[in-house]
């Protein structure tokens, strides 16, 4: 306690040093609590969207799918049993049939997956409704980037290319009839979404599919041969993955941050020992061990991350409160980045978080500040007391 | 404890290694101190006086010989024993006060009293107390920057005395006063040492101090060259 009450008496004696020191750290806490939220937040939202999206409450697919393999969609497909049917008029799944295809966007070939999805499902998020009730042939919704990489938009006509069961090359025309935007480049880069009964005939694979997405409120216990339950572990396995990577990248901020904070107390500390040798030599004479002048310092040290806690939290707390409210726009561009990222990110801070931050920060400083003031231990208190550089 | 002796030297001698040889700061010193001596160690500079207040305060050791303090041999105290000895017992004064610039005049006098962990009313009460004694409860708030080096000696003089030890040790505590600054504290310490019975024992070599000790003892070259009492 004597060594708390003395820290915090000769830190507040020293004034514009402390507050300094005490304006970065703060400062610097902050930005590692947002910089984490930040990444919190966008993780959430991009598990969310995908969920939402993408993989609804899992996936069941052909046994021979591999969403990394072109070759394998050739034979990913099969007919959907009655009980699969059952569920899917119950409104439980919606099947999706996957083909390769090809379109000719200002005459060049472009490579796409056409995606036949039911245009009354509600398990997706997708804007499939767009594709009921029109004139059109054979309508089409795409999303953002893929309207932005093939240059289409509403109400364009592209001629696609596709070969159906038996091999045989076919063409025509779709219209498309909706760009939707959505931060999950699984469902828009380079793909072409049209009515499922369309596609079907269109590769003569009647009543088949090539997947269905379970509704995120729906549990399917069934075991249908050919048939692969995906659940969301198997699905986000590569998510989390690349969040685990984005982490490590965040991580190097948050060290550099750290380094700076701690430079800064370090040298404080060095500057303070080399300049208060008199003040060291001094407590030693009034009867202080030098354990206890190294604890004095060490604890002095210490504070400076205390203290930038304790007032970091007043501008940090209503900022923190803010951004979580308004959220981080993101630059442009960062959509093409390959993962899911919104517009604009709202961060999340967890206790945890806040805690596991505040206390790498002290036990850091405490560390920093000890290792300079281990010299105080070899002073000899005679010298110390003239202010004789040791 | 008996009243004759607080601090008894025998046969001291201290070397400093200089190069491949050694320094003899003090030579076979014998010397005794009694309970409210007011006394001074006088000689040149270099003469051995602030090594042979050191040892007596217990921040160095002697090479040969005992300086025994209240019945403890400084030269066989751990570190933690000689601080605890310093933090009891003593009090010191320096020829540059060694005040703690950040802190105000009411908390250097008080620092003493933090390590010896008092209450917060009993230290209140005793550095109100010893400000008193050297009149500057004028100057509570006031930081050492903001005071005369006659100040700042009054405060060195206040934070020794606020514990009330057995013993003040101080070393040319007027070298940076002028005559009526270094007669005022004088003045200070000896009614002090007459209304507490401290023991001051001083390391000096100015004639102000000098008029005013009861007993001189004369060093030339760490030897103890006289030693006499008025």
């Amino acid at each position: 306690m004597t060594a708390i009450k003395l820290a915090l008496r000769n830190l507040i004696g020293a004034g514009l040093r402390t507050w300094l020191n005490v304006f970065v750290l703060a400062l610097i806490l902050i930005l590692i609590i947002w910089h984490y939220g930040i990444i919190d937040g966008w993780n959430r939202m991009a598990i969310r969207d995908m969920i939402n999206w993408e993989i609804g409450g899992g996936q069941i697919w052909t046994a021979d799918y591999d969403p990394y393999d072109p070759f394998t969609l050739d034979d990913s497909h099969r007919v959907l049993s009655p009980s699969l049917n059952d569920e899917i008029e119950q409104g439980n799944m919606a099947p999706i049939l996957v083909t390769q295809a090809s379109i000719y966007p200002q005459g060049r070939i472009m490579s796409i997956l056409l995606k036949g999805i039911d245009p009354d499902q509600q398990v997706s998020e997708l804007p499939t409704d767009k594709l009921l009730g029109g004139d059109e042939d054979i309508p089409a919704i795409i999303g953002t980037g893929m309207a932005r990489d093939s240059k289409l938009n509403t109400g364009d006509n592209i001629t696609v290319r596709w070969r159906d069961v038996n091999g045989t090359f076919d063409a025509a025309e779709v219209t498309i009839v909706d760009v939707f935007k959505c931060d999950v480049p699984a469902v828009d880069n380079g793909q072409i979404w049209i009515p499922i009964e369309k596609l079907q005939e269109m590769t003569q694979m009647p009543g088949e599919a090539t997947l269905l997405i379970l509704d995120q409120d729906y549990t399917w216990t069934g075991d249908e041969n050919g048939w692969v339950l995906r659940d969301h572990d198997y699905l986000l396995q590569e998510m989390r993955e690349m969040i685990k990577v984005k982490k490590v990248g965040g991580s190097v901020f948050y060290i550099v941050l750290m380094l700076l904070a701690m430079l800064a107390v370090f040298d404080t500390q060095v500057l303070s020992i080399f300049r208060r040798q008199k003040e060291i030599g001094t407590y030693m004479a009034m009867g202080m061990t030098r354990g206890q002048v190294v604890r004095l310092f060490t604890v002095e040290g210490a504070m400076h991350s205390t203290l930038a806690a304790i007032l970091g939290a007043i501008p940090g707390i209503p900022f923190l409160i803010w951004m979580g409210k308004v959220g981080f726009a993101m630059p442009a561009g960062s959509d093409s980045l390959g993962m899911a990222i919104s517009e604009t990110i709202y961060p999340v801070y967890s206790i945890g978080l806040i805690i596991s931050v505040m206390l790498i920060v002290i036990v850091t400083t405490t560390i920093v500040s000890y290792l300079p003031s281990r010299k105080i231990s070899k002073m000899n208190p005679t010298e110390a007391i003239k202010g004789k550089l040791q | 404890m008996e009243n004759a002796h607080i601090v008894n030297v025998e046969s001291l001698v201290k070397h400093y290694p200089v190069g491949k040889g050694h320094f003899t700061a003090l030579s076979d010193i014998n010397l005794s101190f009694s309970t409210g001596e007011f006394a001074g160690v006088v000689g040149p500079s270099g003469s051995g006086k602030t090594t042979l207040l050191n040892i007596i305060g217990s921040l160095d050791g002697p090479t040969e010989g005992t300086a025994t303090v209240l019945g403890k041999s400084v030269g066989q105290l751990s570190h933690k024993q000689a601080a605890k000895l310093r933090k009891t017992h003593m009090g010191f004064i320096f020829q540059t006060y060694n005040l703690l610039p950040v802190y105000t005049v009411y908390e250097n006098v008080e620092f003493p009293l933090i390590l010896l962990k008092q209450a917060p009313s009993e230290r209140r009460k005793a550095v109100l107390d010893a400000l008193e004694w050297v009149g500057l409860m004028d100057k509570i708030k006031s930081k050492p920057a903001q005071l005369s080096g006659g100040e700042c000696q009054r405060v060195a003089i206040a934070r020794a005395m606020v514990k009330r030890p057995e013993l003040v040790l101080a070393d040319e505590p007027t070298a940076n006063l002028d005559a009526a600054n270094s007669h005022h504290i004088l003045k200070t310490m000896v009614k002090l040492n007459q209304e507490l019975k401290t023991t001051f024992i001083f390391a000096t070599h100015d004639d102000k101090v000098i008029k005013y000790l009861k007993r001189k003892i004369t060093l030339e070259d760490g030897k103890v060259v006289n030693d006499e009492t008025t």
